[in-house]
């Protein structure tokens, strides 16, 4: 009994801190229509970020800020490129992540002198420093979980909130229909590069905490979060689709869940950790597959065009 | 004053498909003045919209709007100024928001979109005056969204939102060209209506050339890249539909269609 109710907090803490990950990935893929697989790098430079600064004892929670506001300079990148440039999104995920590689291993040696891992086991991170839920509650896990439900709760509502403003607004219907954006009298590729910045934000703010919670960080730890993060948000956004005033941030937290509740049911089942990554690419393509037109979505998303302008108006 | 000077466009320069269209074209519209646009296809008829609002930029030649040079001013810095209501209804408003959201959006035009609250309850009662007006029920369903809206409701509501803040141009780029008979003519009377009660100066282009006749208070036909009839004032208010109809089909079978 103890084993499962182990598991189940296990997954409900995971699966919470990944939703970060998630609800940043909405803001992109959903909202903006622009799947963004700058996460790869963007994820990692969180946690290498944080498990640097809290080396060097930075208060845990302001790390948690400062790989927000990371991850936001990264995703401005990302965006610069798709709306200066004219890059597919397809290539600016590639180009940034790519790039990120070494931006990480540059951080992480320069913290940690000449290291490949940041460790800070014995130093205080936002769960094991934590007071703000007494110990009488339950087991470190449980008040880990708490903590994490407060986080996404926390960053759940402010989202909710930022998409009822003007700005909100605006940024929802620049990802809808970029023409309305510009009869508006606003520069879509403002918002745009503003929406790919809050993702990647939140992307490095999930980086940030995994590492807190993990006690370490490493390069490694990007490798599959797009996959990850994307499946989620399809899971969740196919699935709850038809949940009447459900919002689309509760659907993709849902999401998220349903996809560690997955992957750690396969890993329960006895398959060793090697194969860690191959299940997260199993269950990103059932996600596919069940997905119906999200697949289609994506695939137009990653290899939409920016136009130039005047370009496709035809001679009428 | 909207003011278009010398100005010349080549489509596919330098390729076989090289299509000179505009070759020093010049055109003056006077504040006030309802525009309406015939032509056939491929005429210019379009592309002197897309001109004006930035979508296309001329190869050479200025448009001068209200004394201002704005050649070269992005497309979404001129729609500060101007209003414009494309042919296909799905693009002048987001799908994805109610026309409650699609209106506050649009109110706000011109000014911060701020982290402040974007719907005011307080404004539901004048979206509500302004939807009435178009006589189609929309003003009992605020929470539904512009997605689910027909291509008449969703055009009207896209006019609505072109006109709600104070702009100097309304550009009509063939805005009842995807609704059935019924419906645009019930857009054209709509159109009618907000274009004389904001006394705004328009440029309309439409296939439908009683429209044209009926509505506005100049009529332009153009032919590959010239304006082969310019009729306004009196004779425009006499103006019947078969005294055009002789020089549309010399035009259109010229073009072969």
């Amino acid at each position: 009994m103890n084993f499962v109710v182990n598991i189940l907090i296990g997954i409900v803490e995971e699966g919470l801190m990944y939703a970060l990950l998630a609800m940043g990935m909405y803001i992109t893929y959903s909202i903006l229509d622009f799947p963004d697989l700058s996460v790869d790098g963007t994820f990692p430079l969180g946690a290498v970020l944080t498990g640097v600064l809290i080396l060097h004892g930075v208060n845990p929670w302001l790390c948690l800020l400062i790989s927000f506001a990371a991850g936001m300079l990264a995703g401005t990148l990302t965006g610069l490129m798709n709306v200066k440039l004219k890059i597919i999104p397809l290539l600016c995920g590639i180009i940034m992540y790519t790039a990120m590689l070494s931006v990480n291993l540059v951080i992480i040696r320069t913290g940690t002198n000449g290291g490949a891992i940041a460790s800070f086991f014995t130093k205080s991170t936002i769960f094991n420093s934590a007071t703000i839920i007494p110990e009488r509650i339950g087991g470190f896990y449980l008040r880990t979980a708490i903590i994490a439900l407060i986080l996404v709760v926390l960053c759940k509502v402010i989202v909710d909130l930022y998409l009822k403003t003007k700005n909100g607004l605006l940024l929802r219907a620049t990802g809808d229909n970029e023409r309305y954006a510009i009869m508006l009298g606003k520069d879509p590729g403002t918002m745009k590069i503003f929406g790919l910045a809050l993702g990647n934000g939140f992307a490095a703010l999930a980086g940030s905490v995994i590492a807190q919670n993990k006690g370490s960080a490493d390069q490694q730890m990007g490798i599959g979060m797009v996959v990850l993060g994307l499946a989620s948000v399809i899971i969740g956004l196919s699935i709850f689709k038809r949940v009447k005033l459900m919002k689309g941030t509760t659907m993709v937290i849902l999401g998220s869940l349903i996809y560690k509740a997955s992957y750690q049911i396969v890993l329960e089942l006895g398959l060793p950790t090697e194969w860690n990554n191959f299940v997260k690419a199993v269950i990103f393509l059932i996600a596919l597959v069940i997905g119906g037109d999200q697949l289609n979505k994506l695939i137009k998303g990653l290899v939409k065009r920016p136009k130039k302008e005047g370009e496709n108006v035809r001679a009428e | 004053m909207l003011e278009l000077n010398n100005i010349n466009k080549v489509f596919n320069a330098g390729t076989v498909d090289e299509n000179r269209l505009f070759d020093n074209f010049s055109l003056k519209v006077a504040d006030g003045e309802f525009v309406s646009l015939v032509g056939s296809n491929g005429s210019g008829k379009t592309t002197l919209l897309n001109v004006i609002c930035g979508t296309l930029r001329p190869d050479s030649g200025s448009v001068v709007f209200g004394g201002t040079d704005i050649t070269n001013a992005p497309e979404y810095k001129r729609a500060r100024r101007i209003g414009r209501v494309l042919q296909d209804p799905k693009m002048g408003t987001c799908a994805t928001l109610s026309i409650l959201e699609n209106m506050a959006l649009a109110e706000n035009k011109n000014k911060r979109y701020s982290l402040g609250r974007a719907v005011n309850k307080h404004r539901e009662e004048y979206f509500k005056s302004l939807l009435e007006t178009c006589g189609m029920g929309l003003e009992n369903r605020l929470g539904v969204l512009a997605g689910s809206l027909s291509g008449g409701q969703r055009q009207a509501l896209a006019l609505i939102i072109a006109t709600m803040t104070d702009i100097e141009l309304l550009i009509l780029d063939e805005h009842t060209a995807a609704l059935d008979p019924k419906s645009s003519e019930t857009l054209m009377e709509i159109t009618q209506r907000v274009v004389t009660e904001k006394k705004l100066t328009t440029l309309m282009v439409t296939h439908n050339l009683r429209f044209a006749v009926d509505y506005g208070t100049r009529l332009i036909m153009m032919h590959s890249g010239s304006a082969v009839m310019d009729i306004d004032g009196e004779r425009k208010r006499e103006l019947h539909i078969d005294d055009i109809l002789g020089k549309f089909n010399e035009i259109s079978i010229e073009c072969g269609n």
